[in-house]
């Protein structure tokens, strides 16, 4: 199955994972995988999520971009994080 | 300076300019009343959290400012909830500071504890779980930010109770949270826009709640005055475009008018201002305004094109948007369009009852209207009464109709109207509300008797769950159930035990002047008004259908 990437970068605190999260299920959008890890100083966090190829990943990116703690969205079509889940 | 996190957090919201807070104490945010007390700012106390939760809803609905809102951890958290979801939905700037337990037991399943974080992720714009008494210089005048910024909405502030009693040592008091200029719209965006409704022929205006928030009534009306635009406007737009102008269709969707739906259906141009397609506007999506092209303009990017696909969007400020259409569009009379609306609205007229039939809704809210000023505030509960509000009560004014648009919340009339009370105290306020209804927040009338606010409630008693046994009779083959009432409780006689004075219109020999007589007296009072259960809100359009396939009208 194809795999849509979605690159974040967020304000790292103890509630951000649930903030990400919560928008899916609230939302009823289907998330695939994640994989998250503080960057930087340790006040940010990257994470990578994929979704499966459907029509709402444009609302899903749009929702994002909304969330207080989301400093950066970008989409990405090759995600190395695809191959991980493909391991799994 | 040395003080407490909860003296901080009083001080904060004095410096805010906050002037009530609606709130009920208990064990986990005492320290914060401890200090409260002896604040200028004023306690209303509620005598159910969800009462507090929608009297800062009153206030915030009424001046477009965020108000404050209070609870104890678990039970009083969970109480509060859906009055923030009501608020998520509306779109409602408030600020619900709730206390938690201490951060050693968080986790711990203490007394009064629950997940307020992430319970209140799904229902707010944002919220927070402070972690230290020095976070709060920041969290606070961030929380009235972001409540008041772009789309409004609500924001929960969690503060356990040791950062309550943490001292913290700072320099001087961080600047106030203060709404953020609003995106301007593109200007060349702006141009194409001008250029699609000049080239329009047939454009009707969508206007919702987005036109309220951006202040920008005015410059809708003098867009649609010099371009000759019909209007209508949402449940949430009520009052942003003044009932009885000629170009006034009233609300759309699956209570408007039969002419307001078939004169969107033969629309080339939807002007979609401040909305968000909602269900209950547009019916089933696909079909709605099916001919039209869409313009679709809103602070909210993720609104554009989630429900409908637009063929050109401008995402900012409606009301920068609406004044460069009245600068720049050129007057006209669009003399085919009119004469086709005239003659649709003639072809379709509203059904109005009998005139003599006093004791009918549609009857009683137009002697409420001709007793009350264009500037008195109506709140609704949620059901028939609610939209025979929206069909028949003349809104002028924007922020005159506080009614639960998003989540629907049965109770939210009572103490909506206590808070637009308390920040109106020169205005009069009725709460439209049922016998379903008010049954649902009716402690709040204690808070009423003890402030003698200048709120009447009208019960529309049907002794019935009216908007649900109207759906069984349309859709459900007339198969009643659970929607009648076997006992039927004496509001006059609660009224008076609460305190508050209380008639039933019933028993008075001329209804008409008794109610007339009562709305333009001061302080509380309730009024039982019995109504015919047979009544139903006419026309409906069936629930997932499309807008044209409406019953009756």
């Amino acid at each position: 199955m194809h795999n849509y990437g979605i690159d974040l970068l967020v304000r790292n605190h103890a509630g951000v994972m649930s903030q990400i999260t919560g928008l899916f299920s609230r939302r009823n959008f289907n998330l695939e995988g994640i994989i998250c890890g503080p960057v930087g100083k340790g006040d940010e966090s990257r994470m990578i999520l994929t979704v499966a190829d459907d029509s709402k990943l444009e609302q899903i990116v749009l929702q994002l971009e909304k969330l207080y703690d989301v400093i950066e969205v970008k989409r990405v079509e090759d995600s190395p994080l695809t191959e991980v889940l493909a391991q799994l | 300076m040395e003080i407490s996190g909860a003296e901080l957090v009083i001080r904060l919201l004095e410096r805010q300019g906050i002037e009530f807070i609606c709130g009920i104490p208990g064990g986990s945010n005492l320290p914060i009343y401890d200090v409260l007390r002896d604040s200028s700012i004023k306690h209303i106390l509620a005598r159910h959290e969800q009462g507090a939760g929608f009297m800062s809803q009153g206030m915030a609905r009424t001046t477009g400012k965020a108000a404050v809102c209070m609870a104890t951890s678990g039970p009083g958290v969970t109480n509060l909830l859906t009055a923030i979801a009501d608020a998520s939905l509306d779109s409602i700037p408030i600020v619900a500071i709730t206390g938690q337990v201490s951060a050693s037991l968080i986790g711990t399943d203490a007394f009064q504890e629950v997940d307020t974080y992430g319970l209140s992720i799904p229902i707010t714009k944002h919220n927070f779980l402070v972690q230290s008494a020095k976070d709060l210089l920041t969290v606070i005048p961030e929380a009235f930010r972001l409540a008041e910024s772009g789309r409004p909405g609500p924001v929960v502030v969690d503060i356990p109770k040791n950062v309550q009693k943490e001292m913290v040592e700072f320099e001087s008091y961080p600047e106030i949270g203060i709404k953020q200029p609003l995106p301007m719209c593109n200007e060349k965006y702006l141009e194409k826009a001008v250029a699609m409704i000049s080239g329009a022929r047939r454009p009707v205006i969508y206007a919702g709640g987005g036109i309220i928030a951006a202040g920008a009534t005015d410059d809708l009306i003098r867009f649609a005055h010099k371009n000759s635009i019909p209007v209508v406007t949402t449940l949430m737009g009520l009052g942003a475009y003044p009932h009885g102008d000629p170009h006034y269709l009233g609300m759309l969707g699956m209570h408007g008018e039969r002419a307001t739906n078939m004169i969107m259906e033969e629309a080339d141009l939807l002007i979609a201002l401040g909305v968000r397609f909602d269900d209950r506007a547009v019916g089933k999506s696909c079909e709605f305004c099916k001919h039209a092209d869409i313009l679709h303009i809103d602070i909210d990017r993720s609104e554009i094109g989630k429900i409908k696909p637009s063929n050109f969007s401008i995402v900012g400020d409606v009301g920068h948007a609406l004044k460069a259409f009245a600068d720049r569009v050129e007057p006209s009379i669009r003399i085919g369009w009119s004469a086709r609306v005239s003659s649709l609205r003639m072809l379709h007229p509203e059904i109005l009852p009998d005139k003599e039939d006093f004791f009918h809704p549609m009857n009683l809210l137009r002697v409420t209207s001709e007793s009350l000023s264009e500037q008195s505030i109506i709140t609704t509960d949620v059901g028939q009464h609610q939209m025979w509000v929206a069909k028949g009560y003349p809104f002028k004014k924007p922020r005159t109709l506080l009614t639960s648009g998003g989540l629907g919340t049965m109770g939210f009339g009572l103490p909506n109207a206590i808070g637009a009370a308390l920040a109106n105290p020169d205005r009069r306020v009725v709460c439209v509300s049922g016998d379903g209804s008010i049954l649902m927040n009716i402690q709040e009338l204690a808070t009423l008797a003890e402030h003698h606010l200048n709120v009447k409630v009208l019960i529309m008693n049907n002794n019935r769950l009216g908007l649900v046994r109207q759906q069984q009779a349309m859709f459900f083959e007339e198969r009643y159930f659970a929607s009648t009432f076997d006992s039927s409780p004496d509001f006059v006689a609660i009224a008076k035990g609460f305190g508050v004075p209380a008639f039933d219109l019933s028993e008075e020999e001329n209804p008409s002047l008794f109610l007339r007589k009562l709305l333009g007296q001061d302080g509380p009072c309730v009024i039982n008004i019995p109504i015919d259960f047979d009544n139903k809100v006419l026309p409906m359009v069936p629930p997932e259908c499309a807008n044209r396939e409406m019953i009756g009208g």
